[in-house]
């Protein structure tokens, strides 16, 4: 039993306090301290309206317990089970569902109906509206129990709080509902104990029912929590169903109906392809891979890859487009490659750019033009841009303190320095920027600096360079910015990035480098150095243009017709949004500015990083070795395209989709829907007798139509991705609940079932293969072969027709995927390394740098020994390769290399780019 | 396609919750009313109504008691968490309302292992299983403002036996948007 009535402040416990406002609860947490044991009682005090008693949260709450520990209770019934449980009185499963009944559904009504009653003066009857539910709960609760209390035959917990939710609307008890007997004398006998005689007397003054009417004007208007909306959102696919109403519906089935004559002819271009007028002109670039980089998973999805499905989608939607993308060549790491292969930069070009010109094609990239930025065209162009920019007053020179390796006899380019951070101490900051506090660096301020390639220290040397003036473009930059914002999709992270480089204000950027590969500087003084390759390489996609037409100005030079856009990974984002756009803005010459700046957020592999330097994650030469088609690939990685976020490549995932998404749902709808109509019907699509669901099922397929269409607009392409799979579940379900394959042997009815359902199943399977042509377009072209579809199905409908007619004869039906098992992915794993315990926990904080050997000196005898055997291996698989030696011999070779390699960059101590063995990436 | 535990999992969530408590499948979960609120139908008595309630009823069947709290002040503070859950997070209808909650959340969580402190509970289990389809879709720069959070959340998905077939999130070991506020 409660220790007494009263409510002391108890001046021994300061401690232990509690806050007690205007609002409801006041006398539920008043009461409930009565419980707590003898000595216990805290100390009170009342809050006025808005104070912040509870540090961590936004709003006011009251009330609110300030415990000895420091701990704050904020929830009015968490309080109430605080002063029973220290009296030793545990909440039963009877007690807990009344505590959140109360919360969940008693709270709310009773909101509602106070503010019925006390902000809107509404008479007794109808204030009550919105409790009499709740009032009903508790006689019932009350009878079914059979005893006095809510919880047995003492009271609890559960009493107090419900009591005390009640108090503030009933007070006395007299305008409780008549037909509620046990409710009354419940509640009047809770009334009856002291504990809560005395809180009703604490809340129960003049002041207290108006600040209490004051509290309730000051919350939102309440509605009761049945009625209250979003909370049981329904899902996705459920939503789209209820959306579907009759009209959609009858819409459907007239579309439907039309049949390819409905469809508009396909757009052929002509070649070269240029801007039409009174066509939408689409112009795409991906952001230009650096040569002597074997591109990675994450690059691929980063920039070609989703700018090739863009680029698909776009043509299959009709559109004038042109896609064009190209290797970034010169620069100081190309000449540094030529230097260790003992070639020339121009040869070390030729060859890397074959390679990713191989993997781009085994990926199925369907570039217009895919080029290089070491060409005549890119001279030409970078010049007259640097002296249109000369001429009108933005170029400026000025002495730069360049770092220069005595002993390599060089100047290093930014990513040959490390040293430790100038800002946060970090001891591995690049040249350009530290990775751990992100901020950007100047080479020379960096302490303790390194040459990445001899580990010597360098020295400060100086020369003259020059500057785009950025601070005297901003203006025109900032207005520009404003209108392709408003009116382009620009990624979140895009507009962020290019807005925190606004914000810190833009200084001049040095365009001109000390070094021989690269555009020649055009200005007496100067003519010994060349453009920076972040002025030269945007100017890429133009020169790329121009080597694919000489009317590339059509392109380039026509933001009226034309719209451009880049796609890129999130690094990239300044270059494309701030830095190039400045320099064709300073040009004055008509160009095309970019409209739509898609950018990606990082790729990881497994739970790490991919990093070609551990030998850890899949590089774009080696996906194809792995067996897998380039399609599933495709498929993969666009279905965990790093949108919005982070993604991670997982070979347990890949497994797991490829089985589930691409064999089980969409390999197995497709085909089933061609298998029904060359076993059942001779290989011809039968006739269809529309039924209702099978008119709602158009209508479903179409609403996923358009929302496919919607998302791909906007690039939301993993999105859209989505969409395609729905249709195919949709398929799945539709054959599964109307069984043909057992109608066919029925009377005529089931019969005319079946081919009617086969029908649409396999007109649903055409749908699929024009809606899967950007995604996985080999698939798509061997289901429209199966098919034997119609020229038609090369553009997106706007609607799901029949595009195969009764009568039409389908090809041979083969499936589309193959199983992928367990140990060869496994397999896969071991080979391409990575993936650590599914359970080893990653701090966000943590280093992402693999552990080190303690030893901080590197046994340079040791490096040099083992580099030579890396190399001399290297050569030897490359013999044995040339010799084409059966696979078995060349893939143990291979493997004492990726060793030594190991063995290496263990001696090394460091992750950095170690000389890379030659050949190892030449197939 | 990532499973991501969407608002109201009722039933689904308890499975995750038996699972994870090594509890033997068995429970069939019905739900009531517009809100659909899960119930569970007990041999030995009348159904239990409500998520915290069934889920406090799970972790005693499973005599994990010490996931209630072990002091009278864990053991309201965990069932006040839970009852945020309940209200606010499952009851939020707009963005606002979700980055109020990541904001408080990440301002309690600054000098907590875990929503009691020092001991991992129920409340960080159904607070991990109410904020997954959240937390699904936070941009790199969210995650880094709600770093607390994103500590949290990231502790309790590798704690065994708890995330089971829920996408895993990835954050990112270094901070990106330092300029963030």
């Amino acid at each position: 039993m409660p220790a007494g009535g009263g409510l002391p402040v108890n001046p021994a416990l300061p401690e232990m306090r509690l806050h007690v406002g205007a609002g409801p609860h006041g006398a539920k947490v008043l009461a409930a301290a009565a419980w707590g044991p003898p000595g216990t009682a805290p100390g009170l005090a009342w809050a006025p309206p808005g104070e912040h008693v509870v540090p961590f949260l936004t709003q006011p709450c009251l009330p609110a317990l300030q415990l000895d520990s420091g701990a704050v209770l904020f929830s009015p019934n968490a309080i109430c089970r605080y002063f029973f449980l220290l009296s030793g009185k545990e909440q039963d499963d009877v007690a807990n569902q009344w505590l959140e009944w109360e919360a969940t559904e008693l709270q709310p009504a009773v909101s509602a109906a106070l503010y019925l009653q006390l902000v809107q003066g509404k008479p007794g009857e109808e204030a009550l509206a919105p409790v009499r539910e709740a009032l009903a709960h508790v006689d019932q609760g009350l009878a079914q129990r059979g005893t006095t209390y809510l919880t047995g035959d003492a009271e609890s917990v559960a009493d107090v709080v419900v009591w005390g939710a009640l108090f503030p609307l009933f007070q006395d008890g007299s305008c409780l509902p008549d037909n509620l007997g046990l409710l009354g004398s419940w509640f009047r006998s809770m009334s009856q104990l002291a504990p809560c005689r005395a809180a009703a007397a604490a809340v129960l003054t003049p002041e207290g029912a108006r600040e209490l009417r004051a509290h309730l004007q000051r919350q939102p208007v309440p509605s009761p929590a049945s009625k209250r909306p979003a909370t049981n959102e329904p899902e996705e696919e459920e939503s789209a169903e209820h959306a579907l109403s009759e009209e959609d519906i009858a819409a459907a089935a007239d579309a439907w109906a039309q049949g390819t004559a409905a469809l508009p002819e396909p757009w052929q271009p002509q070649h070269p392809v240029l801007p039409v007028a009174g066509r939408k002109n689409v112009l795409i670039t991906s952001a230009l891979p650096y040569v002597n980089n074997v591109p990675h998973l994450g690059n691929i999805i980063g920039c070609v890859l989703s700018a090739d499905v863009f680029a698909r989608y776009c043509r299959l939607r009709n559109w004038n487009t042109l896609y064009v993308c190209g290797t970034d060549e010169y620069g100081t790491a190309t000449e540094t490659k030529a230097m260790e292969e003992g070639l020339t930069p121009r040869q070390i070009c030729d060859k890397y750019h074959a390679i990713h010109a191989r993997v781009y094609s085994w990926f199925g990239i369907s570039f217009d033009y895919f080029g290089r930025t070491t060409t005549p065209q890119q001279t030409t162009i970078a010049q007259d841009i640097f002296g249109r920019l000369l001429e009108r007053g933005f170029l400026r020179s000025d002495m730069v303190e360049q770092l220069r390796c005595e002993r390599c006899q060089r100047f290093l380019a930014d990513r040959f320095v490390e040293g430790v951070c100038p800002f946060c101490a970090y001891e591995e900051a690049r040249g350009d920027q530290c990775d751990k506090c992100g901020r950007l660096i100047n080479a020379i301020e960096l302490k303790k600096p390194q040459c990445k390639i001899c580990h010597d220290s360098p020295v400060v040397k100086s020369s003259q360079h020059l500057f785009l003036d950025l601070p005297k473009l901003e203006q025109r930059l900032e207005q520009w910015l404003e209108q392709s914002w408003a009116t382009g999709d620009w990624t979140a992270n895009a507009r962020f990035i290019t807005r925190s480089w606004l914000r810190d204000g833009l200084r001049p950027r040095c365009i001109t480098r000390d070094l021989a590969w690269g555009t020649p500087v055009p200005l007496d003084g100067f003519r010994d150095k060349v453009f920076y390759v972040w002025f030269d390489a945007p100017i890429g996609y133009l020169s790329i243009t121009a080597n694919y037409t000489d009317q590339w100005e059509r392109w380039w030079k026509n933001p009226e017709q034309v719209e451009l856009y880049n796609f890129m990974a999130k690094d990239n984002v300044p270059f494309h949004s701030v830095v190039f756009p400045c320099s064709l803005l300073g040009a004055e010459d008509g160009y095309t500015l970019v409209n739509h700046l898609v950018a990606t957020e990082y790729l990881n592999y497994e739970d790490g990083k991919f990093s070609k330097s551990r030998g850890v994650g899949v590089f774009g030469d080696m996906a194809k070795d792995t067996g897998i088609p380039a399609d599933v690939w495709r498929f993969y990685l666009l279905s965990l395209r790093p949108e919005g976020q982070d993604s991670a490549f997982s070979w347990a995932d890949l497994l797991l989709r490829n089985n589930s998404e691409l064999l089980n749902n969409l390999g197995n709808f497709v085909n089933r829907a061609g298998m029904f109509v060359c076993k059942f019907f001779g290989g011809c699509v039968p006739e269809m007798e529309l039924s209702p669901d099978d008119k709602r099922l158009l209508a479903r397929v179409g609403l996923e139509l358009r929302h496919y269409t919607q998302l791909l607009d906007k690039v939301r392409i993993r999105d859209a991705l989505r969409c395609v799979l729905n249709i195919s579940r949709h398929g799945n379900q539709y054959i599964q609940v109307n069984e043909p394959w057992k109608r066919i042997k029925g009377n005529d009815a089931d019969r005319g079932r079946a081919s009617t359902v086969t029908g649409v199943a396999v007109n649903m399977a055409c749908l699929l293969s024009i809606m899967l042509q950007p995604y996985m377009p080999s698939i798509s072209a061997s289901i429209q072969d199966q098919l034997r579809a119609p020229p038609a199905c090369c553009v997106l409908p706007s609607a799901f027709v029949c595009t195969l007619p009764p009568g039409h004869r389908i090809g041979t039906v083969t499936p589309l995927f193959q199983k992928l098992e367990n140990d060869q992915v496994e397999a896969l794993r071991k080979r391409f390394g990575g993936g650590q315990p599914e359970d080893d926990a990653l701090e966000p904080q943590a280093k992402a740098a693999p552990p080190k050997p303690p030893t901080p000196g590197v046994d340079l005898q040791k490096v040099k020994e083992l580099s030579e055997e890396v190399a001399k291996q290297g050569t030897h698989v490359r013999e044995l390769k040339a010799a084409k030696v059966e696979k078995g011999q060349i893939d143990t070779e291979v493997a004492k290399l990726l060793e030594l390699k190991r063995q290496l960059v263990l001696v090394e101590g460091r992750p950095l780019e170690p000389p890379a063995p030659k050949g190892k990436r030449k197939k | 396609m990532a499973a991501a535990a969407g608002p109201r999992l009722g039933a689904e969530e308890l499975g995750l919750l038996e699972k994870s408590l090594g509890l033997a499948k068995g429970n069939k979960y019905g739900a009531q009313g517009e809100r659909k609120t899960p119930v569970l139908q007990t041999n030995n008595g009348p159904s239990l109504i409500g998520l915290t309630t069934i889920a406090t009823h799970l972790v005693k069947q499973a005599k994990k008691e010490q996931l209630l709290g072990n002091t009278a002040e864990e053991k309201a503070i965990v069932q006040q968490w839970l009852e945020y859950r309940v209200i606010q997070v499952d009851g939020q209808s707009n963005k606002e309302d979700t980055r109020i909650i990541l904001k408080d959340l990440n301002s309690y969580l600054e000098d907590k292992v875990y929503l009691a402190g020092n001991n991992f509970t129920l409340a960080d289990i159904l607070m991990y299983y109410g904020l997954h389809h959240i937390m699904v879709d936070l941009t790199v720069q969210e995650k880094e403002k709600y770093l607390n959070v994103s500590r949290w959340f990231n502790h309790v998905q590798h704690y065994p036996g708890i995330r089971q077939h829920l996408s895993s999130i990835v954050f990112i070991k270094n901070r990106l948007y330092t300029n963030a506020h």
